[in-house]
């Protein structure tokens, strides 16, 4: 039976403001302060007390609505979202419901099998939760609640079962991540839950129109575990209905150590929320004034970004597409390349896809703590684009660059590292490594052609790694040719 | 109209209340004359009306995002019946 996944994801966006949605309690790392130390009696869902709207949330809920394309709405309200978990100490959660923020945008992601636009079903206002500790000692079992984070804005954008295979589930949210980084609106961090991505999944028969019951995943903090759920899932699901059986409607947990999904809950149906509008909250009205200002202050996009690089650039889409992902690299970038006079904008970006990522891998560090400046960076492959260093010592010059913070010219001269192109000198080394390698060669002319480069190397060792790598190639074939027996093949 | 018991257990369910089956039955003739009573809403033709999320007038009210401390800990944890590491402690979520 020949199975295809059906799979919406809904994702939880903290937005970055500076205080809570509904009170001035400071936003705080909830991950890092001590707990309930930003907590005042609207968040605590002490009686009496009312909401008030921050507008820095509605603000940064329109950048995201507004850069998904979405329709907004003129006019959205709040509801209640009733539950009784002590997550939330009021019994509801607000969020919206019936009149979103925003409605029918789209994303459009750059996959293995070309470009896929993914729909935007709706953006939309709610309020975080606070936190619970589920503690054990002596036997004696209880919770410990956390309201540090209960209140701060969540952006929720819920995307149409549009996404088919887990590798798009996971670009699609990588899409959205960035484009979230671009906005300033969310730090995308997966592990600290400001980014939370929910996939709903389910497979049907190929040739079914009908959708087949759907699960949702939950707790997935990072990329790679968001992939290996999704198609663990998949593959889950179409065993079960191979065997006749039918899959349950439920909410499922994540076991990172084992590589499987586990049943949390039964999912509640909506009516069970009892969602009625907010009556502590005047509708949201946005007008076309606002809508106009936001739209003028978005950023040059993701999507805009990457087909800029290419054409303004000559990069391909991978380059491109690993040189946009961030804004911060995108801007490392780009003053590399402006500052480089030699050197072409390509060379620039191999330079720091290639060696910087590693080094900056390696050192845990993100662009923006980079040791390398740009202008740094660009002095460097100047160097190698006029050939005064080769890409080796190249590549050693920029590890200590990276390490002792000296400019690319200094550690050249101190190290003795410039190329040395001097036709005559090559010449002279490539002659004594054929004079003193005789079965080599010889292994060479009867079609060992590999030794060529093993003869390159010899030149190398003897130039100790500064010999301009053309040059001796050129001078090599050049020998080799004139010393060609006869009766060579 | 006259809730079946069933509904009346999967309300209490959802607002965690356990009921005795006399309250049941009780709150079974109890929610069932609200309903009848809110029925009566069903009476008028709102065919015309445009659906009324709210009755404040359409005007956002806004606040500017600036943060002010919130309580103390020994004021937010004042009426908690049990508190611990800075948190309030509440019977097992998971059992």
């Amino acid at each position: 039976m020949q199975f295809k996944p059906v799979i919406g994801l809904e994702v939880h966006a903290e937005l970055a403001t500076q205080s809570k949605m509904f009170c001035a309690c400071p936003v705080v790392d909830s991950t890092q302060a001590e707990p309930n130390s930003a907590v005042c009696p609207v968040c605590a869902g002490m009686p009496g007390t009312l909401p008030v709207l921050n507008r820095r949330a509605v603000e940064y809920g329109l950048r995201v609505a507004l850069a998904l394309e979405c329709e907004v709405a003129p006019m959205s309200i709040f509801a209640r979202k009733n539950y009784f978990y002590p997550d939330l100490p009021k019994g509801y959660q607000i969020s919206q419901y019936e009149q979103p923020l925003a409605r029918n945008g789209r994303l459009i992601i750059q996959t293995s099998q070309g470009e896929r636009t993914i729909r935007i079903r709706r953006v939309h206002l709610e309020e975080d939760t606070g936190k619970l500790t589920h503690c054990q000692v002596n036997g004696e079992s209880y919770s410990l609640v956390d309201l540090n984070r209960a209140g701060i804005p969540l952006l929720e954008i819920v995307s149409e079962p549009d996404l088919h295979t887990a590798e798009e589930v996971r670009l699609y949210a990588m899409a959205l991540r960035s484009l979230l980084r671009y906005l300033g609106v969310n730090s995308g961090d997966m592990q600290k839950g400001v980014m939370r991505v929910e996939p709903n999944i389910s497979v049907r028969l190929s040739d079914s129109p009908t959708l087949g019951v759907r699960t949702e995943i939950k707790n997935l903090n990072s990329f790679r575990a968001l992939e290996r759920a999704v198609a663990y899932e998949i593959q889950r699901q179409s065993e079960i209905l191979s065997r006749g059986e039918e899959v349950i409607q439920e909410t499922r947990g994540w076991d990172e150590a084992q590589g499987k999904t586990f049943v949390q809950r039964t999912k509640e149906e909506a009516e069970d929320y009892r969602y009625f509008p907010e009556p502590d909250l005047p509708p949201l009205i946005v007008d076309e004034k606002l809508i106009a200002e936001i739209r003028a202050s978005l950023p040059e996009l993701p999507a805009a970004k990457l087909q800029r690089f290419q054409l303004q650039y000559g990069l391909n889409a991978y380059s491109a597409g690993v040189l946009t992902a961030e804004p911060a690299v995108a801007e490392f970038f780009e003053q590399t390349a402006r500052a480089c006079q030699a050197a072409s904008a390509k060379m620039a970006a191999n330079w720091i896809s290639g060696e910087l990522f590693g080094l900056l891998n390696q050192a845990g560090l993100e662009i923006e703590a980079s040791p390398v400046s740009p202008t740094a960076l660009a002095e460097l492959i100047d160097m190698v684009a006029r050939g005064e260093i080769n890409q080796n010592a190249a590549k050693t010059t920029l590890v200590e660059m990276f390490v002792g913070g000296e400019t690319a010219q200094t550690i050249v001269v101190a190290r003795g590292l410039r190329q040395i192109s001097d036709a005559d000198q090559i010449a002279q080394w490539v002659q004594r490594v054929l004079n003193e390698n005789p079965e080599q060669v010889a292994a060479y002319y009867k079609g060992k052609a590999t030794l060529a480069k093993w003869l390159f190397g010899q030149v190398m060792r003897l130039a100790k790694g500064r010999a301009n790598p053309q040059t001796i190639q050129e001078e090599l074939e050049k020998q080799l040719n004139a010393r060609q027996p006869p009766d060579a093949p | 109209m006259t809730l079946s018991l069933a509904e009346v257990e999967h309300i209490a369910t959802l607002a965690r209340l356990e009921l005795s089956p006399e309250e049941k039955e009780l709150f079974r003739a109890q929610l069932s004359s609200i309903l009848d009573y809110a029925a009566r809403l069903r009476e008028l033709d709102t065919s015309q009306v445009s659906p009324t999320f709210s009755v404040l007038p359409p005007r956002s009210v806004l606040r500017q995002d600036v943060p002010h401390p919130g309580l103390s800990l020994a004021d937010l944890l004042h009426n908690a019946p049990q508190a611990e590491d800075r948190q309030f402690r509440i019977p097992p979520v998971f059992e």
